[in-house]
């Protein structure tokens, strides 16, 4: 029976070419501009760390004065003062924990005729490869050892081992940077999670390649290289010596394995709130430990302007499909007579109703694949522009599933009613008029 | 002409007729919003900076050792000057729309501290001498700095430098004290005090704030000498000569300074990659408006062109009874405008819901009323262009077909 009702179909919407182009084309349209913005969207507010986000955790305190503080509203800083982080990573009471700033380190080629270029990196501690499961491709990470001693050493990305040794095993081998000698003791395998959630103030580089190398964060200071952002709470005349200054610039993520754990966390950081305020370090009791997509959402990564395109793709989408709606509909008013020799031949409501949806389903799945093109193409000009994330913009199976799960539901919610109109036409009148 | 007809007539086709009403609502009220999106975005990318863009190169030397930076910075400022067609040079820590902001916060009493709740965020510029000539900044009132305070201004790892004289913006100005003049008033972050000397045209900050402009105009100048946190050398030049001029600039430092990081761009170039993402997103905005008014027009083709073969009979008949082919046109475009009309008063309606609720989510402007006139003009317009087509196939019926059974 489906065969035939696709011969039908086929036949029907080979009548009238023009008008079946033109639904096709404009669900073609719609379905291209929104898949186009929703994966831009998904790229930029996806989950960066899939199979460990629910277990990461951001702890916040607030040492700055009272002045300003309002009960409940004021909400900590973003970042946290040395003296706090060094307290929470030497307490250990998260299964992992480490600290990190953002570093521009520069890179001195060992070729003569090179000139130094900048890195991004991190300055951190041992527990950040395992904490955030970054897989490497030959050594390993540092051990807590090496923080301590301040070893000259340091695990370059995938990119950098590339760039400078063309892929090959380069553990041992010396690298320059900053003018001292560094060990290479690991070379990370591919690891870019999207947006980089573990840094704040990123000056807009959310997205990306990420870090080109990380080095162990007392090591980075004794050679005075400053984080990419301070924040001040009270007045400072050095900024060299950071870690006395009033000065918040580290951030600390914990890795907590269950509910039990993170209320335990929680009590943990209020006690030492606590006992801050009553040493009279600290005047504002607020502490707070979000998890890593609430963190994002509290930082507000995604660009609004990414939400506000996406909703217009989703408003232009529905446009299209009323537009389907509307072209459906015409051409069903219009064969009323061939209905109703077919109903007065013996077809059931059932048949004629199924037959239409064919019809606009064959109409859904064309402008499906049609605008599968589209947002391809829609997807190539993002790539082309000068935007950070620009160049991740892709369509992933998912999203080529979502494409033709929205094509099909908007194709067969625009034949919907024409269908139902159709099924309920009479057959008697219609057969007079003829 | 006579619209009862062609009311009587759509009233028959109330499904079709009510569902292309609501598809020009929905594309008045998306056009009409999306319009004003690109609109704002347009004028932020072009928000005003009182500098000489198009003159300035910026080459920024990082990376040397910070005890050599005071000698090292005349020398380079010397091998600069040398280059032909370099008009002025001088050296400054940032720039507007360089996103590095070096921020402080600044109240008007004695006791003001810097975690103050009531004291004003600002970017502080840290220039040396000659930095008005290369960039061009307009004195408004008063006086720029003069040699001897910049050499007595040095910051030696700290946050402020030791000088007491500060060059501050007009909005700035008009912020912190209205209705009084600037000059000789200070601004306090204690212990530090710094006395207006000048006002100067707004000049952005190295981050604007696209939801209040006047913040992005809070800015400070203070002079400074030789040190390591100013390293981005600006010189001026005209237009033309930037790119050797910037070439050259580059191979000199980098032969000074083998063992730095020498990057050289012209400004327009800085100010064009800020923009970037925001020039990004106007276009494709530009796009999905542009498609979905040619979505709606064709959704007109289709539907008219739809009428005209459905009616064939009716209208060689209307013509066989003396009706002119003007008289068919007219009857099509008339059917239109009243569609489009009424389509266009409902999408004003739908327009004006989702501004308002845009401004109570994402800290959108109100939509200035004339986009909804104009929003509707342009359906109108569409509309009318859409139904040519199908109204002359219709006008072009020969009466004749009235004669024949179908």
């Amino acid at each position: 029976m489906f065969g035939y009702y696709l011969d039908l179909a086929v036949r029907s919407l080979k009548r009238n070419k023009m008008l079946t182009a033109l639904m096709i084309v404009t669900l073609a349209l719609g379905i291209g501009a929104s898949i186009t913005t929703l994966a831009v969207l998904r790229l930029l507010s996806g989950d960066p760390l899939p199979q460990k986000s629910s277990r990461l955790f951001y702890p916040q305190l607030d040492p700055r004065p009272l002045d300003g503080y309002m009960a409940g509203q004021t909400k900590p800083d973003p970042m946290m003062t040395y003296q706090d982080a060094m307290y929470l990573l030497h307490a250990r009471r998260a299964t992992r924990q480490a600290a990190m700033a953002v570093l521009q380190s520069k890179i001195i080629p060992s070729q003569p005729n090179e000139h130094p270029y900048f890195a991004d990196g991190m300055m951190t501690t041992a527990d950040f490869f395992a904490m955030f499961d970054a897989p490497f491709q030959y050594g390993s990470g540092w051990s807590a050892d090496d923080d301590d001693s301040r070893s000259a050493v340091v695990v370059i990305s995938d990119f950098l081992n590339d760039k400078l040794f063309g892929g090959s095993n380069s553990v041992g081998k010396m690298l320059n940077i900053d003018d001292r000698q560094f060990r290479i003791i690991g070379v990370l395998k591919h690891w870019a999670p999207q947006p980089r959630f573990y840094a704040v103030a990123l000056r807009g580089h959310d997205y990306g390649d990420g870090e080109a190398l990380f080095m162990p964060l007392q090591t980075a200071r004794s050679l005075d290289k400053g984080p990419g952002d301070v924040e001040c709470f009270q007045d400072v005349t050095d900024l060299i010596h950071l870690e006395t200054a009033p000065c918040e610039w580290l951030s600390v993520w914990v890795e907590l394995n269950d509910s039990a754990a993170v209320t335990s966390y929680k009590s943990f950081l209020d006690g030492y709130v606590k006992e801050q305020i009553s040493l009279g370090r600290f005047h504002r009791p607020e502490t707070s430990l979000l998890n890593l997509m609430g963190w994002l959402s509290d930082q507000e990564v995604v660009p609004s302007d990414a939400q506000l395109q996406t909703y217009l793709a989703f408003g232009f989408l529905l446009i299209c499909i009323v537009n389907t709606v509307a072209l459906l509909l015409a051409k069903c008013l219009r064969r009323g007579r061939e209905i109703g020799v077919r109903r007065a031949l013996g077809a059931t409501r059932g048949a004629i109703f199924t037959q239409f949806m064919v019809e606009a389903g064959i109409v859904g799945l064309t402008g499906g694949v049609l605008g599968l093109a589209l947002a391809e193409l829609g997807l190539m000009g993002v790539r082309h522009q000068p935007a950070e994330y620009a160049s991740l913009a892709r369509l992933d199976l998912q999203m080529f599933l979502v494409t033709f799960a929205v094509a099909l539901v908007a194709s067969l919610i625009a034949g919907l009613l024409p269908a139902w109109r159709a099924c309920v036409i009479a057959p008697a009148p219609q057969l007079k008029a003829a | 002409m006579e619209i009862r007809p062609i009311f009587a007539s759509l009233r028959k086709h109330r499904i079709p007729t009510l569902l292309i009403v609501l598809q020009i609502a929905l594309a008045c009220a998306v056009l009409c919003n999306a319009v004003f999106m690109i609109s704002k975005r347009v004028s932020d990318i072009r928000l005003p900076n009182a500098i000489d863009e198009q003159e300035i190169s910026v080459v920024d030397i990082q990376g040397t050792d910070p005890l050599q930076a005071a000698s090292e910075t005349s020398r380079n400022l010397a091998a600069l000057r040398g280059i032909g067609g370099v008009e002025a040079v001088s050296v400054v820590h940032t720039m507007p729309l360089s996103q590095h902001n070096w921020g402080w916060s600044f109240g008007l009493s004695m006791d003001s501290v810097l975690s103050d709740e009531h004291n004003t965020n600002v970017t502080l510029y840290f220039v040396n001498q000659d930095f008005e000539k290369v960039l061009g900044t307009r004195l408004l009132q008063g006086r720029y700095f003069n040699s001897s305070e910049y050499a007595d201004s040095t910051i030696g790892g700290g946050a402020l430098p030791h000088t007491h004289v500060v060059v501050i913006t007009d909005t700035l100005a008009r912020q912190l004290w209205p209705d009084q003049p600037a000059l000789g008033k200070t601004l306090y972050s204690k212990p530090n005090y710094y006395t207006v000397v000048g006002v100067v045209a707004d000049v952005l900050r190295p981050d604007v704030y696209t939801s209040n402009r006047d913040k992005s105009y809070d800015d400070v100048f203070l002079p400074l000498s030789p040190d390591e946190v100013l390293h981005a050398y600006i010189l001026r030049s005209a237009p033309m000569d930037r790119d050797r001029v910037i070439r050259e600039a580059v191979a000199k430092l980098q032969q000074l300074s083998p063992q730095a990081v020498v990057e050289g761009v012209t400004y327009t170039s800085m100010r064009e990659k800020y923009f970037a993402n925001m020039r990004s997103m106007v276009w494709i905005l530009v796009l999905v408006c542009v498609v979905m008014l040619a979505v709606t027009a064709f959704g007109i083709v289709g539907l008219t062109s739809f009428w005209v073969g459905q009616r064939r009979r009716q209208i060689g008949i209307r013509r066989a009874i003396g009706a002119t082919r003007g008289d068919i046109l007219n009857y099509f475009r008339t059917e239109n405008f009243l569609l489009s009309s009424a389509g266009v008063l409902l999408g004003m309606l739908l327009a004006f819901g989702i501004n308002l609720y845009l401004m109570r989510h994402y800290e959108l402007d109100r939509m200035p009323w004339y986009y909804l006139p104009g929003g509707a003009l342009a359906l109108w317009v569409i509309g009318q262009l859409a139904v040519i087509g199908p109204a002359m196939r219709a006008a072009s019926v020969p009466p004749v077909v009235a004669t024949q059974s179908n």
